[in-house]
């Protein structure tokens, strides 16, 4: 079952355009990669999906709702249900870990205080963070700590789909394939629909069942990840060499 | 999305049968509807789970709490449930809950009032050495880039000056202006009393150029200009642009803090004598409407009676004002940390200390001029 399609996108900048008529399908259960040469335009997709950034024609369907037509409240309510991870973790900066991700089930939420400090606390674990990590603010932590708390943070709400914009960027060998597996365990755990876009040649081999390949403004490419050589476009030819 | 609770009791046995779908929204309810049992005459408790529908991890929780919360009370706990999903869930909060539990770290401890303060008063002694070591390295800079004529970036310089002050003289103007015009219109109602209206002309001519011209630029500079420093040097260190330049071997010290610094006290005494000669034509304008003194008149006695050191003393203020704002600024803009907030913080600050510092500058340079008899 498709859970976002993306039909005949197309997205101008002032007289630059950078989609031209994108479809895309994406199954639940399933880690769909978006990737691409830089500047292609897979983080602009993925702020369309999120609703972060206007689409000029076409349609993206999530979650059987059509994003480019929501109402406010089914807009809200469609919020709820996605967790956003973004590149640099985008983490509140006046607010400690812990509140960073009890934030979501503090306002959308009627829980006791002690009930959301168990749910952040389990949060904090599920990600691989230290339970004293949770008094520390985002100016005190790593980069990879940062991508940590940030998904512990969109995962707070227990969405059913994930965004993840580059997840594994900026992270050492070890700590992106720790992420990796870390994605992994949570799609399994959690049955999760993950989108995410990445550059990591190793990410994609590991964790990706899917991809869409953007390039010259179209998908170049949809499908496994097994037949991707078949595709005859350059970034391809190039990228999975 | 509704959860239904059902408390059964059989005997000593209490079954609690959830249906429906246990997730973050609901559960608050059903902890509601359980805080009324009471666990008397009960020794073991039946969770019943068969009708539940969806189970997530907020929900979990509140089950492996509820059932950990009966085994320390003494009961007998038991999970029934068949759907495989739920049990799944379930057994994943478990597995997290044993390595938290294990892991978990108390690390309460009360801070005493003695510590606190202690802690502040350490915090204060830091700030200020961290602020004296900021002077250090600014006069280091100073003297190390004055050696020779070529290191000194005129461009820069050129740059700030156009930015801090030239945009700045519309509104040091019109404010000097409407103080002059406010002074003179209430001191002209006193004057008038004693019949001593040409007086009005000593006390402007003196108020304005010892006092009121060099402070009001200089306020407005600080809240124009030094919390413009602070924002742009905050923001620049956060996104590691002072990081970047240091790794290049630009010194900051040279690139943003001298030209800065520079060109404020090249600048304030011309907006200080802008501001002269906005204050007393503003109280002009009031002598010759209020007080029916022409501006012939007015500036016939204004040149007999108003010593040129008045206006030197006004103008010799400007460069340490503007010394002591712009170094403020930026030191205010060098300590912001890795977070938005500090940036508010840091302006506010920087505002209010150089305002204050200005203020403190010119009472020691009054006190020392009058002993010194100018």
């Amino acid at each position: 079952m498709s859970i976002i399609q993306v039909r005949d996108v197309q997205t101008v900048f002032g007289n630059k355009v950078v989609h031209n008529g994108l479809n895309l399908n994406i199954n639940e259960g399933e880690i769909y990669g978006l990737l691409g040469p830089s500047g292609c335009g897979k983080t602009t997709l993925m702020r369309e999906m999120v609703m972060l950034q206007e689409l000029s024609s076409g349609s993206i369907d999530i979650l059987g709702k059509k994003v480019e037509s929501i109402t406010t409240e089914d807009a809200q309510s469609l919020r709820r249900q996605w967790g956003v991870l973004f590149q640099f973790g985008a983490l509140f900066s006046s607010l400690s870990l812990r509140d960073n991700i009890a934030l979501p089930l503090v306002e959308y939420t009627d829980l006791s205080t002690h009930m959301i400090d168990e749910i952040v606390k389990f949060k904090i674990s599920l990600v691989g963070l230290k339970p004293g990590d949770a008094a520390l603010f985002p100016s005190q932590i790593s980069g990879g700590m940062k991508k940590k708390a940030g998904l512990a943070r969109a995962l707070s709400m227990d969405p059913k789909l994930l965004f993840l914009d580059e997840p594994t960027s900026g992270l050492d060998p070890i700590s992106a394939r720790e992420f990796d597996e870390l994605i992994l365990k949570l799609r399994e755990m959690l049955g999760l629909t993950i989108v995410m876009v990445s550059h990591d040649l190793q990410s994609i081999y590991d964790t990706l069942d899917r991809v869409a390949i953007i390039d010259e403004k179209k998908i170049v490419y949809e499908g496994s990840i097994k037949d991707v050589k078949s595709s005859n476009s350059s970034f391809v030819q190039t990228f999975f060499k | 999305m509704k959860a239904t609770l059902q408390i059964i009791h059989k005997y000593n046995q209490l079954s609690l049968e959830f249906s429906g779908e246990l997730t973050l929204y609901t559960i608050s309810k059903l902890q509601k509807d359980m805080s009324s049992l009471s666990s008397k005459e009960i020794t073991s408790v039946v969770i019943d789970l068969h009708n539940v529908t969806f189970l997530d991890t907020a929900g979990a929780i509140f089950l492996v709490k509820l059932e950990k919360d009966n085994h320390n009370k003494g009961l007998k706990s038991s999970v029934s449930c068949k759907n495989k999903t739920v049990l799944s869930t379930l057994e994943l909060v478990k597995m997290q809950r044993i390595i938290t539990d294990f892991e978990e770290e108390t690390e309460h401890s009360q801070k005493s009032f003695l510590k606190k303060n202690m802690m502040k008063i350490d915090g204060y002694f830091h700030g200020f050495i961290s602020f004296m070591e900021f002077f250090g390295k600014l006069f280091m800079t100073k003297i190390y880039y004055l050696k020779s004529f070529n290191n000194v970036r005129f461009k820069e310089i050129a740059f700030e000056i156009n930015e801090s002050a030239i945009k700045a003289l519309g509104i040091v103007a019109l404010t000097s202006f409407l103080i002059g015009l406010v002074v003179a219109y209430q001191s002209a109602f006193q004057l008038k009393l004693y019949g001593a209206n040409i007086f009005i002309v000593d006390m402007l001519g003196i108020s304005i150029l010892r006092e009121l011209a060099p402070l009001i630029t200089a306020i407005v500079i600080a809240g124009r200009s030094g919390s413009a420093f602070t924002a742009q040097i905050g923001a620049m260190k956060i996104t590691q642009e002072l990081d970047a330049m240091k790794t290049m071997g630009f010194d900051p010290f040279a690139f943003l803090v001298l030209p800065r610094v520079i060109a404020l006290m090249i600048a304030m005494p011309l907006l200080i004598f802008v501001a002269d000669i906005m204050g007393i034509f503003g109280g002009m304008i009031v002598s010759s409407i209020d007080l029916g003194i022409t501006s012939d008149l007015f500036l016939d006695r204004f040149r007999e009676v108003i010593d040129i050191k008045h206006f030197y003393i006004g103008l010799l203020k400007g460069p340490f004002f503007a010394f002591l704002i712009a170094s403020i600024g930026i030191y205010r803009g060098l300590v912001v940390k890795d977070d938005t907030q500090s940036i508010g913080f840091n302006t506010t600050k920087s505002v209010v200390e150089s305002i204050f510092a200005v203020i403190v500058c010119d009472a020691a340079f009054s006190i020392a001029f009058t002993n010194l008899g100018i």
